[in-house]
Protein backbone atom coordinates (compact mmCIF):
# COMPACT_ATOMS: atom_id res chain seq x y z
CA UNK A 1 0.00 0.00 0.00
CA UNK A 2 3.03 2.41 0.82
CA UNK A 3 4.23 2.13 -2.70
CA UNK A 4 1.08 2.25 -4.68
CA UNK A 5 -1.69 4.54 -4.24
CA UNK A 6 -5.00 3.14 -4.18
CA UNK A 7 -7.27 5.62 -5.70
CA UNK A 8 -4.73 7.18 -8.25
CA UNK A 9 -3.67 10.04 -6.22
CA UNK A 10 -0.03 10.23 -5.43
CA UNK A 11 1.47 11.34 -2.72
CA UNK A 12 4.86 13.65 -3.20
CA UNK A 13 7.50 14.30 -0.87
CA UNK A 14 8.91 18.15 -1.25
CA UNK A 15 11.38 18.55 1.48
CA UNK A 16 9.48 17.64 4.63
CA UNK A 17 6.33 17.91 3.00
CA UNK A 18 3.99 15.80 1.86
CA UNK A 19 1.55 16.67 -1.24
CA UNK A 20 -1.51 15.06 -2.32
CA UNK A 21 -4.91 15.93 -3.39
CA UNK A 22 -8.63 13.95 -3.29
CA UNK A 23 -10.15 13.39 -6.92
CA UNK A 24 -14.27 13.73 -7.15
CA UNK A 25 -14.72 9.83 -7.09
CA UNK A 26 -13.89 8.96 -3.61
CA UNK A 27 -15.89 5.95 -2.31
CA UNK A 28 -15.75 4.93 1.29
CA UNK A 29 -13.20 1.92 0.78
CA UNK A 30 -10.64 4.82 -1.07
CA UNK A 31 -10.78 6.86 1.61
CA UNK A 32 -10.24 4.86 4.62
CA UNK A 33 -7.30 3.50 2.45
CA UNK A 34 -5.84 6.81 1.47
CA UNK A 35 -5.93 7.72 5.40
CA UNK A 36 -3.66 5.02 6.34
CA UNK A 37 -1.42 5.32 3.27
CA UNK A 38 -1.17 8.95 4.15
CA UNK A 39 -0.36 8.32 8.08
CA UNK A 40 2.20 5.71 6.76
CA UNK A 41 3.67 7.74 4.78
CA UNK A 42 3.96 10.81 7.48
CA UNK A 43 6.08 8.07 9.65
CA UNK A 44 8.10 7.04 7.37
CA UNK A 45 8.80 9.87 5.52
CA UNK A 46 9.67 12.12 8.86
CA UNK A 47 6.76 14.78 7.17
CA UNK A 48 6.31 18.20 9.03
CA UNK A 49 3.65 18.79 6.81
CA UNK A 50 1.10 17.71 4.89
CA UNK A 51 -1.00 19.57 2.02
CA UNK A 52 -4.09 18.39 0.73
CA UNK A 53 -5.78 19.56 -2.85
CA UNK A 54 -9.07 19.58 -2.88
CA UNK A 55 -10.01 21.64 -6.14
CA UNK A 56 -11.32 18.76 -7.50
CA UNK A 57 -13.50 17.74 -5.00
CA UNK A 58 -17.42 18.78 -6.35
CA UNK A 59 -18.97 17.65 -3.13
CA UNK A 60 -17.94 16.59 0.73
CA UNK A 61 -20.75 15.08 3.12
CA UNK A 62 -20.32 14.34 6.51
CA UNK A 63 -18.33 11.30 5.34
CA UNK A 64 -15.56 13.15 3.87
CA UNK A 65 -15.64 15.80 6.54
CA UNK A 66 -14.78 13.08 8.99
CA UNK A 67 -12.15 11.96 7.15
CA UNK A 68 -10.58 14.80 6.70
CA UNK A 69 -10.91 15.87 10.61
CA UNK A 70 -9.82 12.85 11.42
CA UNK A 71 -6.92 12.90 8.77
CA UNK A 72 -5.86 16.18 10.54
CA UNK A 73 -6.02 14.77 14.01
CA UNK A 74 -4.09 11.64 13.43
CA UNK A 75 -1.20 14.00 11.17
CA UNK A 76 -0.68 16.11 14.47
CA UNK A 77 -0.18 12.82 16.42
CA UNK A 78 1.90 12.29 14.29
CA UNK A 79 3.77 16.01 14.42
CA UNK A 80 2.79 16.80 10.69
CA UNK A 81 0.75 20.16 10.15
CA UNK A 82 -2.35 19.51 7.82
CA UNK A 83 -3.48 21.90 5.31
CA UNK A 84 -6.72 21.93 2.67
CA UNK A 85 -6.61 23.68 0.19
CA UNK A 86 -8.69 24.59 -2.66
CA UNK A 87 -12.16 24.37 -1.84
CA UNK A 88 -14.45 25.32 -4.21
CA UNK A 89 -16.97 27.68 -3.20
CA UNK A 90 -20.52 26.15 -3.72
CA UNK A 91 -18.69 23.25 -1.46
CA UNK A 92 -17.85 25.52 1.68
CA UNK A 93 -21.20 26.75 1.33
CA UNK A 94 -23.08 22.99 1.26
CA UNK A 95 -20.83 22.01 3.69
CA UNK A 96 -21.54 25.07 6.52
CA UNK A 97 -25.49 24.91 5.66
CA UNK A 98 -24.83 21.05 6.57
CA UNK A 99 -24.11 22.08 9.74
CA UNK A 100 -20.27 21.32 9.72
CA UNK A 101 -16.96 23.37 10.08
CA UNK A 102 -14.58 21.32 9.45
CA UNK A 103 -13.19 21.86 13.37
CA UNK A 104 -9.44 21.70 13.74
CA UNK A 105 -8.95 21.87 9.91
CA UNK A 106 -6.71 24.64 8.55
CA UNK A 107 -7.56 25.83 4.97
CA UNK A 108 -6.17 27.72 2.22
CA UNK A 109 -7.08 29.53 -0.81
CA UNK A 110 -4.98 27.51 -3.38
CA UNK A 111 -2.25 24.71 -3.55
CA UNK A 112 0.48 27.63 -3.39
CA UNK A 113 -1.07 29.74 -0.42
CA UNK A 114 -0.98 26.32 1.28
CA UNK A 115 2.40 25.75 0.53
CA UNK A 116 3.62 29.29 1.61
CA UNK A 117 1.53 28.65 4.96
CA UNK A 118 3.47 25.18 5.06
CA UNK A 119 6.99 27.42 4.63
CA UNK A 120 7.31 26.94 0.65
CA UNK A 121 8.06 30.32 -0.81
CA UNK A 122 8.10 31.40 -4.37
CA UNK A 123 11.99 32.62 -5.73
CA UNK A 124 11.28 36.13 -6.55
CA UNK A 125 12.75 35.66 -9.94
CA UNK A 126 15.60 32.60 -10.90
CA UNK A 127 18.72 34.47 -12.53
CA UNK A 128 19.36 33.38 -15.93
CA UNK A 129 16.13 31.10 -15.93
CA UNK A 130 17.88 28.51 -13.38
CA UNK A 131 15.70 27.05 -11.88
CA UNK A 132 16.60 27.02 -7.72
CA UNK A 133 15.60 25.81 -4.80
CA UNK A 134 14.82 28.59 -1.84
CA UNK A 135 15.54 26.16 0.56
CA UNK A 136 19.33 25.46 -0.05
CA UNK B 1 -45.79 5.17 12.73
CA UNK B 2 -43.67 8.70 13.17
CA UNK B 3 -43.76 11.23 10.70
CA UNK B 4 -42.43 15.04 11.00
CA UNK B 5 -42.48 16.93 7.65
CA UNK B 6 -41.69 20.61 6.80
CA UNK B 7 -41.59 23.24 3.77
CA UNK B 8 -39.03 25.46 3.10
CA UNK B 9 -39.93 29.27 3.22
CA UNK B 10 -43.06 30.23 1.56
CA UNK B 11 -40.49 32.82 -0.99
CA UNK B 12 -39.69 29.47 -3.22
CA UNK B 13 -41.96 26.81 -1.80
CA UNK B 14 -45.50 26.93 -4.33
CA UNK B 15 -48.56 25.05 -3.76
CA UNK B 16 -48.35 21.85 -4.38
CA UNK B 17 -51.64 21.49 -6.41
CA UNK B 18 -49.85 22.68 -9.92
CA UNK B 19 -47.12 20.51 -10.28
CA UNK B 20 -49.30 17.23 -9.96
CA UNK B 21 -50.22 17.03 -13.84
CA UNK B 22 -46.19 17.23 -14.93
CA UNK B 23 -45.11 14.72 -12.89
CA UNK B 24 -42.34 12.21 -15.03
CA UNK B 25 -42.24 9.07 -14.01
CA UNK B 26 -39.43 8.84 -11.34
CA UNK B 27 -36.08 6.84 -12.16
CA UNK B 28 -35.23 4.21 -9.05
CA UNK B 29 -31.66 3.44 -8.68
CA UNK B 30 -30.73 0.73 -6.13
CA UNK B 31 -28.32 1.68 -2.80
CA UNK B 32 -27.12 -2.20 -2.06
CA UNK B 33 -23.59 -1.46 -1.85
CA UNK B 34 -20.52 1.61 -1.87
CA UNK B 35 -20.42 1.71 -5.67
CA UNK B 36 -24.23 2.41 -5.67
CA UNK B 37 -23.04 4.99 -3.72
CA UNK B 38 -21.14 6.95 -6.35
CA UNK B 39 -23.87 5.71 -9.09
CA UNK B 40 -26.79 7.52 -7.30
CA UNK B 41 -24.62 10.65 -6.56
CA UNK B 42 -23.85 10.80 -10.78
CA UNK B 43 -27.62 10.03 -11.83
CA UNK B 44 -28.93 13.26 -8.83
CA UNK B 45 -26.03 15.19 -10.21
CA UNK B 46 -27.31 14.38 -13.97
CA UNK B 47 -30.82 15.31 -12.66
CA UNK B 48 -30.19 18.32 -11.41
CA UNK B 49 -28.41 19.79 -14.26
CA UNK B 50 -31.54 18.72 -16.50
CA UNK B 51 -33.26 20.65 -14.15
CA UNK B 52 -31.13 23.63 -14.81
CA UNK B 53 -29.67 24.18 -10.78
CA UNK B 54 -27.57 26.66 -10.19
CA UNK B 55 -24.29 24.91 -9.22
CA UNK B 56 -24.05 25.58 -5.79
CA UNK B 57 -27.98 24.12 -5.82
CA UNK B 58 -26.48 20.97 -7.47
CA UNK B 59 -23.66 20.83 -4.83
CA UNK B 60 -26.49 21.26 -2.45
CA UNK B 61 -28.98 18.30 -3.80
CA UNK B 62 -26.32 16.07 -4.60
CA UNK B 63 -24.88 16.15 -0.88
CA UNK B 64 -28.07 16.02 0.35
CA UNK B 65 -28.50 12.76 -1.56
CA UNK B 66 -24.97 11.27 -1.21
CA UNK B 67 -26.54 11.94 3.20
CA UNK B 68 -29.47 10.23 2.14
CA UNK B 69 -28.14 6.99 0.39
CA UNK B 70 -25.56 6.89 2.91
CA UNK B 71 -27.77 6.64 5.25
CA UNK B 72 -29.71 3.91 3.61
CA UNK B 73 -27.17 1.90 3.21
CA UNK B 74 -25.26 2.17 6.27
CA UNK B 75 -28.56 2.04 8.76
CA UNK B 76 -31.26 0.33 6.38
CA UNK B 77 -29.24 -2.54 5.23
CA UNK B 78 -29.95 -0.83 1.78
CA UNK B 79 -32.51 0.69 0.12
CA UNK B 80 -33.82 3.18 -3.21
CA UNK B 81 -33.36 6.33 -4.43
CA UNK B 82 -35.33 7.72 -6.36
CA UNK B 83 -35.69 10.61 -8.62
CA UNK B 84 -38.14 12.77 -9.89
CA UNK B 85 -38.50 16.08 -12.07
CA UNK B 86 -41.14 18.67 -11.14
CA UNK B 87 -42.44 20.91 -12.48
CA UNK B 88 -44.41 23.99 -11.50
CA UNK B 89 -45.06 27.44 -13.32
CA UNK B 90 -41.80 29.14 -13.30
CA UNK B 91 -39.43 26.66 -11.82
CA UNK B 92 -38.38 23.08 -12.11
CA UNK B 93 -37.61 20.81 -9.42
CA UNK B 94 -36.21 17.59 -8.10
CA UNK B 95 -37.93 15.27 -5.68
CA UNK B 96 -35.92 12.41 -4.22
CA UNK B 97 -37.30 9.61 -2.59
CA UNK B 98 -34.91 7.47 -0.26
CA UNK B 99 -36.48 4.19 0.86
CA UNK B 100 -35.31 1.40 2.87
CA UNK B 101 -36.44 -1.66 4.44
CA UNK B 102 -34.23 -1.28 7.52
CA UNK B 103 -34.77 -1.14 11.70
CA UNK B 104 -36.43 2.18 11.30
CA UNK B 105 -35.76 5.54 13.34
CA UNK B 106 -37.00 4.80 17.06
CA UNK B 107 -36.38 8.25 17.87
CA UNK B 108 -36.87 10.35 15.21
CA UNK B 109 -36.27 13.56 17.23
CA UNK B 110 -32.84 12.77 18.11
CA UNK B 111 -32.06 11.48 14.64
CA UNK B 112 -32.75 14.59 13.40
CA UNK B 113 -30.45 17.08 16.34
CA UNK B 114 -27.39 17.36 14.63
CA UNK B 115 -24.32 15.56 16.59
CA UNK B 116 -26.80 12.32 17.03
CA UNK B 117 -25.29 9.50 15.35
CA UNK B 118 -25.07 5.78 15.42
CA UNK B 119 -22.90 5.11 12.64
CA UNK B 120 -19.71 6.49 10.60
CA UNK B 121 -21.09 9.95 9.81
CA UNK B 122 -20.60 13.12 12.03
CA UNK B 123 -24.44 12.97 12.81
CA UNK B 124 -25.66 15.87 10.71
CA UNK B 125 -26.59 13.57 7.62
CA UNK B 126 -31.05 13.99 8.36
CA UNK B 127 -30.71 17.32 9.61
CA UNK B 128 -27.99 18.50 7.23
CA UNK B 129 -30.14 16.82 4.47
CA UNK B 130 -33.17 18.97 5.79
CA UNK B 131 -31.44 22.05 5.80
CA UNK B 132 -29.80 21.93 1.99
CA UNK B 133 -33.72 20.97 0.81
CA UNK B 134 -37.24 23.16 0.52
CA UNK B 135 -38.86 20.51 1.85
CA UNK B 136 -38.74 17.48 3.65
CA UNK B 137 -40.85 14.22 4.85
CA UNK B 138 -39.61 11.07 6.66
CA UNK B 139 -41.52 8.09 7.33
CA UNK B 140 -40.36 5.95 9.71
CA UNK B 141 -40.92 2.75 12.17
CA UNK B 142 -39.29 0.87 14.45
CA UNK B 143 -38.79 -2.40 12.62
CA UNK B 144 -40.76 -1.31 9.40
CA UNK B 145 -37.83 0.93 7.46
CA UNK B 146 -37.28 4.52 6.61
CA UNK B 147 -38.53 6.59 3.76
CA UNK B 148 -37.22 10.22 3.14
CA UNK B 149 -38.91 12.29 0.55
CA UNK B 150 -37.09 15.86 -0.02
CA UNK B 151 -37.81 18.36 -2.82
CA UNK B 152 -35.43 21.08 -4.03
CA UNK B 153 -37.04 24.21 -6.67
CA UNK B 154 -34.61 26.01 -9.03
CA UNK B 155 -34.37 29.82 -7.59
CA UNK B 156 -35.25 31.67 -10.95
CA UNK C 1 -70.47 19.60 -32.31
CA UNK C 2 -67.27 21.04 -30.92
CA UNK C 3 -64.95 19.77 -33.51
CA UNK C 4 -67.21 21.17 -37.27
CA UNK C 5 -67.62 24.70 -35.20
CA UNK C 6 -63.93 25.06 -33.58
CA UNK C 7 -63.06 27.66 -35.91
CA UNK C 8 -66.24 29.78 -35.64
CA UNK C 9 -65.93 29.38 -32.01
CA UNK C 10 -61.92 30.75 -32.05
CA UNK C 11 -63.02 33.19 -34.40
CA UNK C 12 -65.77 34.62 -32.22
CA UNK C 13 -63.80 33.87 -29.35
CA UNK C 14 -61.15 36.32 -30.58
CA UNK C 15 -63.70 39.00 -31.24
CA UNK C 16 -65.55 38.98 -28.15
CA UNK C 17 -62.04 39.29 -26.00
CA UNK C 18 -60.78 42.29 -28.58
CA UNK C 19 -64.44 44.04 -27.76
CA UNK C 20 -64.46 43.47 -24.27
CA UNK C 21 -61.07 44.27 -22.86
CA UNK C 22 -58.40 46.67 -24.69
CA UNK C 23 -55.38 44.55 -24.40
CA UNK C 24 -53.55 47.69 -25.71
CA UNK C 25 -50.03 46.40 -27.44
CA UNK C 26 -49.23 43.50 -25.09
CA UNK C 27 -51.61 40.86 -26.95
CA UNK C 28 -51.94 41.10 -30.95
CA UNK C 29 -54.82 39.98 -32.58
CA UNK C 30 -52.54 36.83 -34.38
CA UNK C 31 -51.28 36.06 -30.79
CA UNK C 32 -55.03 35.90 -29.69
CA UNK C 33 -55.93 33.59 -32.55
CA UNK C 34 -53.04 31.21 -31.78
CA UNK C 35 -54.11 31.24 -27.92
CA UNK C 36 -57.36 30.24 -29.39
CA UNK C 37 -56.70 27.38 -31.73
CA UNK C 38 -54.22 25.82 -28.51
CA UNK C 39 -56.76 26.24 -26.49
CA UNK C 40 -60.00 24.52 -28.10
CA UNK C 41 -57.59 21.95 -30.02
CA UNK C 42 -56.71 20.82 -26.32
CA UNK C 43 -60.59 21.31 -25.17
CA UNK C 44 -61.61 18.59 -28.20
CA UNK C 45 -58.70 15.89 -26.84
CA UNK C 46 -59.76 16.82 -23.57
CA UNK C 47 -63.44 16.16 -24.04
CA UNK C 48 -62.56 12.69 -26.51
CA UNK C 49 -61.19 11.44 -23.46
CA UNK C 50 -63.88 9.91 -20.78
CA UNK C 51 -64.36 10.85 -17.25
CA UNK C 52 -66.02 13.57 -15.50
CA UNK C 53 -66.24 16.96 -17.02
CA UNK C 54 -65.92 18.94 -14.09
CA UNK C 55 -62.28 17.39 -14.18
CA UNK C 56 -61.39 17.67 -17.25
CA UNK C 57 -59.90 20.96 -16.83
CA UNK C 58 -58.07 19.64 -14.02
CA UNK C 59 -56.85 16.36 -15.41
CA UNK C 60 -56.12 16.44 -19.13
CA UNK C 61 -52.38 17.76 -18.97
CA UNK C 62 -52.64 19.41 -22.52
CA UNK C 63 -56.05 21.61 -21.90
CA UNK C 64 -54.32 22.63 -18.46
CA UNK C 65 -51.46 23.03 -20.01
CA UNK C 66 -53.38 26.05 -22.56
CA UNK C 67 -55.24 27.62 -19.57
CA UNK C 68 -52.09 28.05 -17.46
CA UNK C 69 -50.01 29.45 -20.41
CA UNK C 70 -53.02 31.79 -21.48
CA UNK C 71 -52.83 32.60 -17.80
CA UNK C 72 -49.54 33.34 -17.32
CA UNK C 73 -48.95 35.41 -20.63
CA UNK C 74 -51.41 37.50 -19.16
CA UNK C 75 -49.78 38.03 -15.99
CA UNK C 76 -46.60 38.72 -17.35
CA UNK C 77 -47.98 41.13 -19.98
CA UNK C 78 -49.25 42.95 -17.29
CA UNK C 79 -52.86 42.19 -17.89
CA UNK C 80 -55.14 42.84 -14.66
CA UNK C 81 -56.88 39.56 -12.91
CA UNK C 82 -60.09 40.68 -14.25
CA UNK C 83 -59.40 41.12 -17.84
CA UNK C 84 -57.47 37.54 -17.49
CA UNK C 85 -60.64 35.77 -15.94
CA UNK C 86 -63.20 37.42 -18.63
CA UNK C 87 -60.94 36.49 -21.27
CA UNK C 88 -61.46 32.68 -20.55
CA UNK C 89 -65.03 33.65 -19.80
CA UNK C 90 -65.42 34.79 -23.12
CA UNK C 91 -65.15 31.57 -24.23
CA UNK C 92 -67.69 30.55 -22.43
CA UNK C 93 -70.17 33.12 -24.73
CA UNK C 94 -68.61 31.77 -27.85
CA UNK C 95 -69.25 28.65 -26.81
CA UNK C 96 -72.89 28.67 -25.73
CA UNK C 97 -73.72 30.23 -29.23
CA UNK C 98 -72.45 27.07 -30.80
CA UNK C 99 -74.29 25.19 -29.18
CA UNK C 100 -77.14 27.14 -30.08
CA UNK C 101 -76.39 27.37 -33.40
CA UNK C 102 -76.09 23.36 -33.54
CA UNK C 103 -78.94 22.31 -31.33
CA UNK C 104 -82.51 22.60 -32.05
CA UNK C 105 -83.83 20.72 -28.95
CA UNK C 106 -84.81 22.74 -26.23
CA UNK C 107 -83.42 20.29 -23.41
CA UNK C 108 -80.40 18.70 -25.25
CA UNK C 109 -79.23 22.71 -25.43
CA UNK C 110 -80.35 23.03 -21.63
CA UNK C 111 -77.53 20.19 -21.18
CA UNK C 112 -75.16 21.44 -23.10
CA UNK C 113 -75.35 25.04 -21.69
CA UNK C 114 -74.65 23.50 -18.04
CA UNK C 115 -71.83 21.23 -19.80
CA UNK C 116 -69.93 24.39 -20.87
CA UNK C 117 -70.62 26.21 -17.97
CA UNK C 118 -68.97 24.03 -15.50
CA UNK C 119 -66.25 23.29 -17.98
CA UNK C 120 -65.53 27.12 -18.44
CA UNK C 121 -65.91 27.73 -14.77
CA UNK C 122 -63.21 25.14 -13.82
CA UNK C 123 -60.98 26.81 -16.49
CA UNK C 124 -61.97 30.36 -15.00
CA UNK C 125 -61.09 29.01 -12.00
CA UNK C 126 -57.72 27.65 -12.94
CA UNK C 127 -56.85 30.20 -15.08
CA UNK C 128 -57.23 32.99 -11.64
CA UNK C 129 -55.39 30.31 -9.90
CA UNK C 130 -52.25 30.24 -12.45
CA UNK C 131 -52.44 34.08 -12.88
CA UNK C 132 -51.46 34.82 -9.09
CA UNK C 133 -48.75 31.96 -9.49
CA UNK C 134 -47.32 34.13 -12.45
CA UNK C 135 -47.20 37.40 -10.51
CA UNK C 136 -45.89 35.68 -7.45
CA UNK C 137 -43.05 34.08 -9.86
CA UNK C 138 -42.70 37.53 -11.06
CA UNK C 139 -42.59 39.14 -7.73
CA UNK C 140 -39.87 36.07 -6.51
CA UNK C 141 -37.69 36.80 -9.36
CA UNK C 142 -37.36 40.34 -8.85
CA UNK C 143 -36.64 40.36 -5.19
CA UNK C 144 -33.65 37.75 -6.41
CA UNK C 145 -32.27 40.44 -8.49
CA UNK C 146 -32.80 43.32 -6.07
CA UNK C 147 -30.89 40.67 -3.67
CA UNK C 148 -28.07 40.14 -6.51
CA UNK C 149 -27.90 43.81 -6.84
CA UNK C 150 -27.95 44.69 -3.25
CA UNK C 151 -24.97 42.63 -2.80
CA UNK C 152 -22.55 44.01 -4.09
CA UNK C 153 -18.64 42.48 -3.69
CA UNK C 154 -15.99 45.28 -4.02
CA UNK C 155 -12.13 44.81 -4.08
CA UNK C 156 -11.13 47.28 -1.33
CA UNK C 157 -7.59 46.30 -1.78
CA UNK C 158 -4.87 43.84 -2.82
CA UNK C 159 -6.39 40.54 -1.45
CA UNK C 160 -9.16 42.51 0.42
CA UNK C 161 -12.72 42.50 -0.19
CA UNK C 162 -15.62 43.90 1.18
CA UNK C 163 -19.51 43.43 1.32
CA UNK C 164 -21.51 46.19 2.24
CA UNK C 165 -25.16 44.84 3.71
CA UNK C 166 -27.80 46.83 3.51
CA UNK C 167 -31.29 45.91 5.20
CA UNK C 168 -31.52 42.73 6.90
CA UNK C 169 -30.03 39.59 6.70
CA UNK C 170 -32.23 36.81 6.45
CA UNK C 171 -31.64 32.78 4.48
CA UNK C 172 -32.30 33.72 1.32
CA UNK C 173 -30.17 36.91 1.68
CA UNK C 174 -26.93 34.86 3.12
CA UNK C 175 -27.22 32.51 0.45
CA UNK C 176 -26.67 35.06 -2.09
CA UNK C 177 -23.99 37.24 -0.04
CA UNK C 178 -22.33 33.89 0.68
CA UNK C 179 -22.30 33.01 -3.16
CA UNK C 180 -21.35 36.28 -4.56
CA UNK C 181 -18.60 36.46 -1.48
CA UNK C 182 -16.83 33.16 -2.18
CA UNK C 183 -17.05 33.26 -6.19
CA UNK C 184 -15.11 36.79 -5.24
CA UNK C 185 -12.50 35.41 -3.36
CA UNK C 186 -11.70 32.55 -5.44
CA UNK C 187 -11.86 35.14 -8.71
CA UNK C 188 -9.55 37.73 -6.55
CA UNK C 189 -7.32 35.04 -4.47
CA UNK C 190 -8.34 37.54 -1.48
CA UNK C 191 -6.85 36.88 1.61
CA UNK C 192 -9.39 38.72 3.94
CA UNK C 193 -12.84 39.83 3.62
CA UNK C 194 -14.60 42.34 5.23
CA UNK C 195 -18.24 42.36 6.07
CA UNK C 196 -19.70 45.46 6.90
CA UNK C 197 -22.97 45.70 8.80
CA UNK C 198 -23.22 49.80 8.93
CA UNK C 199 -26.80 49.27 7.07
CA UNK C 200 -28.11 46.21 8.88
CA UNK C 201 -30.67 47.71 11.62
CA UNK C 202 -30.51 45.20 14.24
CA UNK C 203 -28.28 42.03 15.05
CA UNK C 204 -30.41 39.58 16.30
CA UNK C 205 -29.68 35.34 17.12
CA UNK C 206 -31.17 34.83 13.54
CA UNK C 207 -28.62 37.41 11.70
CA UNK C 208 -26.03 36.59 14.18
CA UNK C 209 -26.19 33.37 13.22
CA UNK C 210 -25.85 33.96 9.62
CA UNK C 211 -23.05 36.29 10.11
CA UNK C 212 -21.20 33.25 11.50
CA UNK C 213 -22.23 30.66 8.62
CA UNK C 214 -21.12 33.35 6.64
CA UNK C 215 -17.41 34.00 8.20
CA UNK C 216 -17.41 30.01 8.52
CA UNK C 217 -17.68 29.59 4.45
CA UNK C 218 -14.77 32.13 4.40
CA UNK C 219 -12.80 30.46 6.54
CA UNK C 220 -13.39 27.17 4.65
CA UNK C 221 -11.95 28.69 1.32
CA UNK C 222 -8.87 29.70 3.02
CA UNK C 223 -9.39 33.54 3.61
CA UNK C 224 -10.52 35.31 6.64
CA UNK C 225 -13.32 37.72 7.97
CA UNK C 226 -13.43 40.99 9.63
CA UNK C 227 -16.86 42.32 10.57
CA UNK C 228 -17.18 45.98 10.66
CA UNK C 229 -19.88 48.79 11.11
CA UNK C 230 -20.89 47.39 14.51
CA UNK C 231 -22.76 50.79 16.05
CA UNK C 232 -22.61 50.96 19.77
CA UNK C 233 -26.60 50.14 20.03
CA UNK C 234 -25.92 47.44 17.91
CA UNK C 235 -22.66 46.23 20.98
CA UNK C 236 -25.52 46.43 23.32
CA UNK C 237 -27.80 43.94 21.84
CA UNK C 238 -25.23 41.52 21.31
CA UNK C 239 -24.11 41.75 24.30
CA UNK C 240 -27.37 41.64 25.93
CA UNK C 241 -28.71 38.65 23.46
CA UNK C 242 -25.27 36.85 25.09
CA UNK C 243 -24.36 36.27 21.21
CA UNK C 244 -20.71 34.95 20.87
CA UNK C 245 -18.54 36.69 18.30
CA UNK C 246 -15.92 36.23 19.82
CA UNK C 247 -13.89 33.93 17.12
CA UNK C 248 -14.78 36.47 15.03
CA UNK C 249 -12.22 39.82 14.26
CA UNK C 250 -14.90 42.78 14.69
CA UNK C 251 -14.28 46.13 13.89
CA UNK C 252 -16.29 49.77 14.86
CA UNK C 253 -15.41 51.18 11.27
CA UNK C 254 -14.71 50.17 7.50
CA UNK C 255 -11.86 51.84 7.72
CA UNK C 256 -10.08 50.40 10.96
CA UNK C 257 -10.88 46.86 9.67
CA UNK C 258 -9.33 47.75 6.37
CA UNK C 259 -6.53 48.43 8.64
CA UNK C 260 -6.54 45.56 10.00
CA UNK C 261 -6.99 43.17 6.93
CA UNK C 262 -3.87 44.94 5.04
CA UNK C 263 -2.06 43.85 8.35
CA UNK C 264 -3.43 40.23 7.84
CA UNK C 265 -2.30 39.87 4.53
CA UNK C 266 1.15 41.22 5.15
CA UNK C 267 1.01 38.79 7.99
CA UNK C 268 0.25 36.01 5.52
CA UNK C 269 3.04 37.19 2.95
CA UNK C 270 5.66 38.00 5.27
CA UNK C 271 5.45 34.25 6.86
CA UNK C 272 8.68 33.01 8.44
CA UNK C 273 11.13 31.04 5.77
CA UNK C 274 11.92 27.80 5.65
CA UNK C 275 14.99 28.07 7.84
CA UNK C 276 12.77 30.20 10.39
CA UNK C 277 10.21 27.67 10.53
CA UNK C 278 12.76 24.61 11.86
Amino acid sequence: MNSTPSNGVPILRLGDVLVTGLLNELDDKSAVAFTEELTARITSDHARGVLIDISRLEIIDSFVARTLMELTTMARLLGARVIVAGMRPPVAITLVELGLQLTGVETALNAEQGMAALGWHQTPSPPEGVLRDTRQ
Amino acid sequence: MTHASDVGTASRSGPPAIDDGFRTAPAVHEVRNEEDLLVVRHAVRAATLRAGFSIVDQTRVVTAASELARNAYVHGGGGTLAIEHLARTGAAGLRLTVADEGPGIPDLSAALTDGFTTGAGLGHGLGGARRLMDEFDIDTAAGDGTTVTVTRWAVR
Amino acid sequence: MLRAEADDIADRWVQLQLAQAPLGDAVSETELREESDALIGALISGLDGDGPVERVVGSHPGLRQAVCDLSLRRARAGATPTDTSLAVLALKEALLEAAQRQTENAAALFSDAVLINRLLDSAGALSFETYVEGREEIIRRQSRQLLEVSTPVVRLWRQVLAVPLIGTLDTARTQVVMENLLQGIQDHEALVAIIDITGVPTVDTAVAQHLMQTVNAVRLMGADCVISGIRPPIAQTIAQLGIDLSTILTRATLADALAAAVKLTDAASARPTPAADR
